[in-house]
């Protein structure tokens, strides 16, 4: 996308330079309003649009039994449920997730508007008090990602940091599990 | 033009001098300093508009400097958080609504009347009224920064952090006050644009004719209509919440702090157009200036403007993409702002076909066009990627939404706005610029600007999010942060520049000759610089354009000089452009101060916390009112003024539907769009807001019985009000006045019962939205209690005439428009206790 942006950004400036630095040619308006203004512009944007409807159908979060996390943010901390072997168990500043399969995270504020990103993961979903966002993410591979509050929410907004530790699901940590809790 | 069978016989000529100097000293300012604070006339007050915003631009840009001073290295030790929390607040708020706004807003004041071919706006003294609002409300939100009680909220002020709880002080009050000062000129501006585009362009103009300009602030005055009321009903919303706990975005109390980015959104979008039309309006009036040739697609660039309009009112929720919103409408949003790009394309390449088509001459206007055309194409793109939604996730609140919102203004307003000043200076100044300054100073921004923003994209690919004030842990952060600060700081040399080349063409440029540009557009028809009055007499049908500069200011026009010592104005048929009637316009006085000054009063009282003084203040305000009434009538029957050989028109006080009602109609239009805005807000909390349904109230049919007789006393209020024009020639009409008046009154007791029996606003959303709406009905019955006033006293002491109908077509509107907004908020409670 980055490059096909490049592309038309260069294409429309060397119509622009073209027709500034050579002198009066015949301009046809049909040509110009029709042709480029409308008929370029709606087939570049009817083929954008069909691209990101079916990459957002794909992380469009469902109710479909996927592995389920909470994230409660608060000025400036965020507390994570996640279910373990005894029930769920709640971190702070640490979210424990499983590699190789897609999760929803819940996400609800205790104060302001938050907004949860990690983004190493993908898109970013808001955490506003009084409602439940729901939103799907899924990491490839172990390791450990840097997460952070994306809505300006105060005094330490750019403080409010967590950490996702993303496990093997075949040797999760002792006190998580990778299974929905029934 | 003989040619024409409409066309109107020219006046005898006169020597120009003497009619020059009889025209300046009806339509010049007053001397001095206390006479300047009189000045009504479009050409003052637009100039000061835009000088003044470009004060507040240096500002904001001097607060970009420490943002950028702050972050060039990864832990900035430079600015406190608070401060530099404050300090990005204020520097998109100034930027927005001192700068962006109000410029426009002065170019379309300065610019219209002449390029239209007319003398002075619709309305002078409410222009000049605005004027004084915005500059109150601008050294308002100023000075908080020096107290230290700036707004730190970011500049869209989200709540529950911009509430009571989370932002205590007065900062956040400042905010909401101090803008909706600030867009009582943007209200005014509105209205005044739309009436004078209207109808006082020159005779024979047809709409479908007239200059793009008039077709491009034609649509920004309809998009601010529209879009800044929603914007002021959020902020009354949060003040009153912040000021009496009126739970309105209190979850625990039915609220929903989603409304408030409903309604910022609701006016922020469209805003980001208010802002690109008027300066796609300077690209499309100046473009084929320089090209040598007409524009190209007339006809296509109008239906763009009309389809932006249209559209940009449905993709408000693109910037909510993160907020959680159902699947379908984030699709259909999608689509929508993607959309958006279309007419704005169709006007990039009727553009690029301008130039095409002609010799393209690179004066130093040119440049900053060519300055937009780089700039704006690539703004334009990642706003394309931006409307994706899985790329929205991604690159939302980082730096790159930061980069790619200054390529859309710097491209799409700063740089034309830079040309529109360098192409209409030497009307302003009377003189040619200095060489070379201006080139130095528009290579200086151009590249400063890109070194700033180009590179910031990639600081957001690589994860850096706005408003963050160190990033001690990411030191790969830190070069490309560096790079930016250093072009902001090349940038601002080149606006320091700027200013110095417009200074030293004031002092020292060498006198211009007229036209200069050889322009084709009536702004270029007269002597430079620019007289008081503009013509000193006005084009007839047929032609409307550069070449008819002597014969206008030699008086073979319509309605030549000022035989009478009045401010005379040619008022035209919408459409067509037939001349209707001669417009008297007020000439200087004090009374617009006074009433921005009682208006202030108001906001101050408020801000302090001094909410049992405001009464004071109100009273103050309606008294100021009422004196604008006193210049809206006549005591005698006029015959009709000689406009040119065969062609005599009544002057306006003999009219029914003069400026001022066309005027009114268009306020009322945004009187009902907030009032659209409230039910939407009633509708959205009913429907999605936790905590719903509320506790019972337990009012039923007493509470309804009492709205319902007073919904009658407003139908009779509307029965006096025609009978009062009807019968204005006889006795009985002044009883219908007295009627009127009476009936306003037991209106607005019934309605202060129906308060009485209210619940607590505290209690619930649901309540405080009734007392909101309550609260309008009774703000509208006091305005009409004081037209039905101003009608009886203008029976009472002679202004009607079978002839002459006073204030009552006026009164008549905002009556019925009281009446019918009050029956639907009655109706609204009627359902919630029924229902
Ligand atoms: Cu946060």
């Amino acid at each position: 996308m980055l490059i096909g942006s490049g592309l038309i950004t260069v294409l429309v400036l060397t119509l622009a330079g073209l027709a500034i630095w050579r002198g009066p040619r015949p301009s046809d308006e049909r040509r110009w309003t029709i042709w480029w203004g409308l008929g370029f512009s709606m087939s570049v944007l009817a083929v954008l649009l069909a691209f990101a409807l079916r990459a957002g159908e794909r992380i469009i979060a469902r109710d479909d039994g996927t592995l389920q996390v909470e994230a409660e943010a608060q000025q400036w901390r965020w507390r994570f449920v996640q279910p373990g072997p005894d029930g769920p168990v709640q971190t702070e500043g640490v979210l424990y997730v499983p590699a190789g399969q897609p999760f929803d995270i819940v996400l609800t504020s205790r104060d302001v508007i938050h907004s949860f990103w990690v983004p190493q993961l993908g898109g970013k979903m808001d955490a506003i008090p009084g409602h439940r966002n729901v939103h799907r993410l899924m990491a490839d591979a172990p390791g450990t990602h840097e997460g952070l509050c994306a809505e300006f929410c105060g005094i330490g907004h750019a403080a409010m940091r967590f950490e996702v530790v993303v496990y093997d699901p075949a040797d999760p940590p002792p006190f998580v599990s990778a299974e929905s809790l029934p | 033009m003989t040619e024409d069978p409409h066309a109107i016989a020219p006046n005898p000529p006169q020597r120009a001098l003497p009619l020059h100097r009889q025209m300046d000293r009806i339509w010049s300012d007053l001397p001095g300093w206390r006479g300047s604070v009189a000045s009504v006339n479009h050409g003052t007050i637009g100039l000061r508009f835009m000088a003044t915003s470009f004060l507040f631009f240096s500002i904001g840009g001097v607060l970009a400097m420490l943002i950028r001073a702050q972050l060039a290295t990864r832990d900035g030790a430079f600015l406190d958080t608070q401060l530099y929390n404050q300090i990005f607040t204020m520097h998109g708020s100034i930027m927005m609504f001192l700068f962006a706004i109000p410029m426009l807003e002065g170019l379309a004041m300065w610019l219209l009347p002449k390029i239209l071919g007319a003398r002075d706006m619709a309305f002078p003294r409410l222009g000049a009224l605005g004027y004084w609002c915005y500059l109150f409300g601008g050294i308002i939100i100023l000075s908080s920064l020096l107290f230290g009680v700036a707004p730190d909220g970011g500049w869209f002020m989200y709540v529950p952090l911009s509430g009571k709880t989370y932002t205590p002080g007065i900062s956040a009050d400042v905010w909401l006050l101090g803008v909706t000062f600030v867009e009582i000129s943007a209200m005014a501006a509105a209205v005044e644009i739309i009436v004078t585009i209207l109808r006082l362009r020159a005779a024979g103009m047809a709409l479908t004719r007239m200059p793009l300009m008039g077709w491009y602030m034609l649509g920004t005055a309809a998009m601010m209509l529209v879009g800044f009321p929603p914007l002021i009903l959020g902020s009354i919303l949060l003040e009153l919440e912040r000021a009496f706990d009126w739970p309105f975005f209190d979850v625990l109390r039915g609220g929903d702090p989603m409304l408030w980015q409903h309604l910022f959104w609701l006016f922020g979008h469209p805003e980001v157009y208010i802002i690109f039309l008027p300066a796609a309006g300077v690209l499309s009036t100046i473009i084929p200036v320089f090209a040598r040739t007409r524009i190209l697609g007339y006809g296509a660039i109008v239906a763009a403007i009309v389809g932006l309009v249209f559209l940009s009112f449905g993709l408000w929720v693109h910037h909510m993409f993160t907020v959680g919103i159902p699947h379908m409408a984030l699709a259909f949003f999608s689509a929508a702002s993607a959309l958006v790009a279309v007419p704005t394309s169709v006007q990039i390449f009727a553009w690029i076909g301008t130039m095409w088509a002609g010799r393209v001459d690179l004066r130093l206007p040119m440049l900053h066009v060519i300055g937009f055309f780089a700039t704006f194409v690539m703004g334009g793109l990642t706003g394309v990627m931006l409307a994706m939604v899985p790329f929205n996730w991604q690159a939302h609140d980082t730096h790159f939404v930061v980069a790619h919102l200054h390529y859309v203004l710097v491209g799409g307003f700063v740089f034309p706005m830079l040309a529109g000043i360098t192409y209409w200076m030497p009307m302003i100044s009377g003189r040619f610029r200095v060489r070379a300054l201006g080139e130095a100073a528009f290579w200086l921004i151009f590249l400063g600007f890109h070194g700033t923003f180009f590179i910031m994209h990639l600081t957001g690919l690589l994860g850096m999010p706005r408003r963050v004030d160190r990033y001690p842990d990411n030191p790969e952060w830190e070069w490309l942060n560096l790079v930016s600060s250093i072009g902001g700081m090349v940038m601002s040399v080149g606006f320091a520049l700027f200013v110095l080349d417009i200074a030293m063409q004031w002092l020292f440029g060498r006198r211009s000759h007229r036209n200069p540009w050889k322009a084709q557009t009536m702004d270029w028809a007269m002597a430079l610089p620019a007289p008081s009055y503009n013509f000193a007499s006005l084009a007839g049908a047929g032609r409307h354009d550069a070449s008819v500069t002597l014969p206008l200011a030699r008086g073979e026009g319509l309605l030549p000089g000022a035989p009478r010592d009045r401010r005379e104005v040619l008022v035209t048929e919408p459409g067509t452009g037939r001349p209707d009637h001669v417009a008297v316009l007020p000439g200087n006085t004090r009374l617009p101060i006074w009433t921005a000054a009682a208006i202030g009063s108001f906001f101050l009282l408020m801000l302090a916390g001094l909410y049992w003084a405001t009464p004071l203040a109100i009273l103050l305000i309606l008294w100021a009112a009422w004196q604008w009434g006193g210049f809206m009538g006549s005591r005698r029957d006029a015959e009709p003024l000689a406009v040119a050989p065969g062609l005599a028109l009544h002057e306006h006080w003999q009219m029914r539907n003069t400026l001022a009602y066309s005027g009114t109609v268009t306020l009322l239009v945004a009187d009902a769009t907030l009032y659209a805005s409230l039910l939407f807000g009633v509708a959205f909390l009913t429907v999605i807001a936790p905590n719903w349904p509320p506790p019972d109230s337990g009012l039923g049919w007493p509470v309804l019985l009492t709205g319902a007789a007073a919904l009658l006393m407003m139908g009779l209020g509307l029965v006096a009000s025609l009978l009062a024009e009807a019968q204005r020639a006889a006795p009985p009409g002044r009883l219908a006045a007295l009627a009127g008046v009476a009936a306003a009154g037991l209106a607005l007791l019934l309605l202060a019962g129906v308060a009485w029996q209210f619940d607590d606003p505290t209690r619930h959303a649901r309540d405080a939205l009734r007392a909101a709406l309550l609260g309008y009905a009774g703000f509208h019955g006091v305005v009409t209690l004081m037209l039905a006033l101003r009608s009886l006293a203008d029976v009472r002491q002679g202004r009607t005439s079978a002839m002459r109908r006073g204030a009552a077509p006026v009164w008549q509107l905002f009556q019925a428009f009281w009446l019918g907004t009050s029956a639907l908020s009655l109706g609204v409670v009627a359902l919630q206790e029924i229902g």
